[in-house]
């Protein structure tokens, strides 16, 4: 086994850990620290698999906006030092089943499927450059469409937060005439 | 790097996916449920990257996705908070029991 496998299979457990913890604990402001652990092991894995300009999105997407974002919002509305009340005992076995069945049924799949290699498995390296010109391009791999459509959905979905969190002071069919 | 079949890294997403999966039955507050749906979108960016770099590495097909997935994750944590705030206003309480006329 070589070091490399090891480091993955590390990472992998961590994820795993802190992803468990961050589902099951029972006080809300430490299950967010456990999924902003989760969150960079994720981000680990993606340094581990080479694709550094991914690490470095998940890093500050997810571990510098949204994870500080949850933050936020739990201070904003519960106190954070109460626990949550236990899961019903019923909905949690119901759960657990649920969850194992299906992990049982796709791991089996999984295993079961022969995966094609391909012919030259260590040629994939990811350039900066590369992605900034597909990203930008209309020829075929191009992803200009996309780009503008989830630029368009950013503005919609910024625009959409700030008239739903707005505080109305008065009535709205005042604002309306 | 050459040592780990991409079976081990799709076993690993399917946990996450998994481990996602069940905070979000269990869980009764909108912001762990929030949190459990973020677990499944990352389990799934892993797969797409995992796909791309063992079976097509010639294409960027699935980083792409990945970035697109994050962007979207983004915009869907934004909006859900700001219902979530929105929410805890009129009713002082962010459990999913207690916001059930929303059903209708």
């Amino acid at each position: 086994m070589s070091a490399a496998s090891i480091i993955f299979y590390i990472i992998a457990a961590f994820i795993l850990g802190t992803g468990l913890l961050a589902v099951t604990t029972r006080k809300i402001f430490r299950a967010s620290i456990w999924l902003l652990f989760s969150l960079i092991g994720i981000a680990s894995l993606y340094f581990w698999m080479q694709l550094e300009f991914l690490a470095a999105v998940q890093i500050i997407v997810y571990v510098g906006g949204i994870v500080v974002l949850i933050i936020f919002s739990i201070f904003l509305t519960i106190k954070s030092g109460e626990e949550m009340p236990k899961p019903i005992l019923k909905r949690n076995i119901f759960a657990i089943l649920a969850a194992l069945s299906g992990l049982a049924y796709t791991a089996r799949q999984i295993s079961l499927y022969q995966f094609k290699t391909p012919e030259n498995p260590a040629a994939f390296e990811l350039k900066v450059g590369d992605i900034g010109r597909q990203m930008l391009s209309t020829t075929d791999h191009g992803y200009l469409l996309p780009f503008e459509l989830i630029s368009m959905l950013l503005l919609a979905a910024m625009i959409g937060c700030i008239v739903i969190a707005l505080k109305q002071k008065e009535p709205v069919n005042n604002l309306q005439s | 790097m050459t040592g780990i079949p991409l079976t081990h890294i799709l076993f690993l997403s399917t946990a996450l996916f998994f481990i996602g999966a069940y905070g979000l039955f269990t869980r009764r507050n909108m912001i762990t449920m929030l949190m459990s749906v973020e677990l499944m979108l990352n389990s799934v960016n892993i797969n797409f990257v995992a796909f791309n770099k063992y079976l097509y590495p010639d294409k960027l097909g699935g980083v792409f996705f990945s970035i697109f997935i994050i962007t979207i994750a983004a915009a869907e944590a934004a909006v859900a908070i700001a219902i979530i705030i929105n929410l805890y206003r009129s009713h002082h309480s962010i459990d999913i029991e207690d916001a059930s006329e929303m059903k209708y």
